[in-house]
């Protein structure tokens, strides 16, 4: 049951993975990245980590994809496609998937099988977060409120 | 019954060479910044998948990661795309081949 | 007696999945999960009938008229009668409209809007799904909605509706912060995401008579003030319908439908309303808590669903009595106050745990929301600039 999950969800993240990254409409693949990011919470779900999936449901999809949707409507003029597309970056991104499937087929110690594990709560992320994460909490705050007001400076109108 | 680590990987592997296309066969900014950010999530699902299969996992170091890393990315994105809709503005085009100011 | 009238739909689940004894285990997962969806979306589609024909109904006696009274006792079926209107009509679509985002569109708002809805707590132990950050489901759905309408807007192909759908997705993201942030206090004092300890954290009663809920305490009630003035924008209602403005921009980024997906978008909206009434009755009002000692013998879903009629009374008469707000009042109100105010019922809740939760807690929380109200009403300057008026005649 959970490897058929698998199987679907794997395809299906893959085929929208690839939409996006070769579709010539712009809408078309910036909404297949969307579904693409569906896929990979689906995975996080079915991997036990239901937050992290949620929060990638959430920061992704909901912000990420509607910032991208909104900056393609600004920046377009009059051309709804992407033309010209870079055959060698094809070949490079072959050989990367060939060396790093090499990589992880030789090494013995990465077919195991899943082990048995205690359901990871909300509260023991929360604990971990406020006790032993907390320098990094307080840094991506800090990070997160640098790069609001920095893409506002960046967007704002000039004055005349 | 769930697929052994090594299949994970292998899923992840494939995401982030798609991610990797994108980012370096295309031709608008906005779509190598959705190549980057698919590079990240394959990142973050490496973590999670080496998370689940660790021998404790009461040490949620992966999740921990993989939170970061989505925030992080999405700090990211928005001044990405923030520079974008700027550098549109003055040159009118999104195509990085004629982004060559700074050439030779 | 009391108990099982309560749980009397839960023993019709268990007597409904009795056949399937032997089953392996993930049928047995299977089943109950689609026991659970057609009970929801039974309820729900029916509750959504009713609520549609009986809002024409309110809003017309508030206008001083009936509403619609032909088509059945007391004009109660009307719902047949417009949804057999709706089925029958001709489906428009334009010719330059990009047709799969056209067609996905109205599904995905209704997809969203539907499993918002699965894990609100109904009654006593009547969770359809419950799962262990609920409230953090419940959000990353609501906001998925915001694509599926840029999806609409843009897939007709039409400037009024990409205009409507622009304007609608800066309404829904504004508001969303609010949203969240005045869940926050919530989530803090009960220490949970999962809304079934929400409920329970509302169960007892104070001084023996007082119910425990958390709109009883000075940052609940602001921040369930916030809370449903922040609902009442994401599900685009009066005052605040600018993306379907009739007198503005024709439907929004409904423009282009006709027909079902019509009323697909329509059912997306109202089923909005209640998934938002019902996270807002789980949070603050005490789920299917009754609210005095001696009336918990009434079972609990019917305490749920009086208290999400009440509330759904509140926004059909905010409907029938308000005027549309302009959209960059929206804008300034969301940004301006109410996240200023949202923040201040996180601080408050802070306060109010860490002074003791009794009589000193209150004041103290009260206090705080009062001195950051006041001072907001000064630096916003709310009051009316308005020159003398002047009259200019034609020649």
């Amino acid at each position: 049951m959970s490897s058929a999950a698998f199987v679907v969800i794997a395809i299906l993240t893959l085929a929208a993975a690839l939409a996006a990254a070769t579709l010539q409409k712009l809408m078309h693949a910036a909404l297949s990245f969307a579904l693409a990011f569906v896929g990979i919470a689906a995975f996080f779900f079915l991997l036990g980590a239901e937050f992290v999936g949620l929060v990638q449901v959430f920061v992704y999809i909901g912000a990420v994809a509607v910032l991208i949707v909104f900056t393609i409507l600004l920046t377009r003029r009059d051309v709804e496609k992407d033309r010209g597309f870079n055959w060698s970056g094809v070949v490079v991104a072959i050989a990367v998937f060939g060396g790093l499937i090499w990589a992880i087929l030789k090494t013995r110690s990465v077919s195991i099988a899943a082990p048995e594990i205690p359901a990871l709560t909300v509260e023991r992320i929360g604990q971990v977060l406020m006790t032993g994460y907390i320098w990094p909490l307080l840094c991506v705050g800090l990070l997160l409120t640098a790069a609001l007001i920095g893409a506002l400076i960046l967007v704002m109108e000039e004055k005349r | 019954m769930m697929p052994t680590l090594s299949i994970f990987l292998v899923v992840s592997a494939a995401l982030f060479s798609i991610g990797l296309l994108a980012a370096l066969s295309r031709r608008h900014a906005i779509f190598i910044l959705i190549g980057i950010e698919m590079m990240l999530a394959a990142a973050n699902l490496n973590f999670i998948a080496f998370w689940r299969f660790s021998p404790q996992p009461q040490q949620p170091t992966g999740v921990m990661v993989a939170i970061f890393s989505i925030a992080i990315a999405a700090a990211e994105a928005a001044v990405g795309l923030a520079l974008v809709i700027a550098v549109y503005r003055h040159y009118r085009t999104t195509n990085v081949d004629q982004l060559d100011q700074l050439k030779g | 007696m009391i108990g099982s009238l309560d749980q009397i739909f839960i023993r019709a689940k268990q007597l409904l999945l009795a056949p399937l004894g032997g089953a392996p285990d993930w049928v047995m997962q299977i089943a109950s999960s689609l026991i659970n969806i057609f009970a929801l979306l039974g309820v729900f589609l029916t509750l959504f009938a009713l609520i549609s024909v009986l809002e024409r109904k309110i809003l017309g006696r508030m206008q001083n008229r009936y509403g619609p009274n032909r088509v059945g006792p007391f004009g109660l079926f009307q719902p047949v009668a417009d949804g057999i209107k709706m089925l029958i009509k001709e489906d428009i679509v334009p010719t330059r409209a990009d047709k799969i985002v056209h067609f996905l569109a109205p599904i995905l708002i209704a997809a969203t809007a539907v499993l918002a809805l699965g894990v609100i707590p109904y009654g006593r132990n009547m969770t359809p799904f419950a799962i262990d950050s609920g409230i953090l489901f419940f959000f990353a759905v609501g906001s998925t909605t915001e694509l599926a309408v840029f999806m609409a807007g843009w897939g007709s192909n039409n400037k009024f509706s990409m205009l409507g759908a622009m304007r609608a997705i800066a309404q829904m993201i504004s508001y969303e912060l609010p949203l969240i942030i005045t869940v926050l206090p919530v989530v803090m004092v009960v220490g949970a995401l999962s809304p079934d300890r929400i409920v329970a954290a509302q169960g007892g009663y104070a001084f023996g008579f007082a119910p425990c809920w958390f709109v009883f305490t000075p940052w609940g009630a602001a921040a369930f003030i916030l809370f449903f003035v922040s609902g009442l924008v994401e599900s685009n209602r009066t005052p605040f319908d600018v993306p379907e403005g009739e007198s503005e921009i024709v439907a929004g980024h409904m423009t282009e439908y006709s027909g079902f997906k019509y009323a697909t978008f329509f059912m997306a909206e109202y089923i909005g309303m209640f998934a938002i009434s019902g996270l807002g009755i789980t949070l603050f009002l005490g789920g299917w808590h009754a609210p005095m000692r001696g009336l918990e013998f009434i079972p609990s879903y019917l305490w749920f669903f009086a208290k999400l009629s009440a509330l759904l009374f509140v926004y059909i008469w905010l409907r029938g009595t308000l005027p549309r707000t302009r959209v960059d009042q929206i804008m300034n109100f969301a940004w301006k106050f109410m996240l200023p105010m949202a923040f201040t019922c996180v601080i408050a809740a802070a306060v109010w745990h860490y002074a003791g939760r009794g009589f000193a807690g209150w004041l103290w929380s009260l206090g705080v929301i009062a001195v950051v109200y006041f001072i907001l009403s000064i630096f916003l300057e709310t009051r009316k600039k308005f020159a003398p008026r002047t009259y200019r005649f034609a020649e």
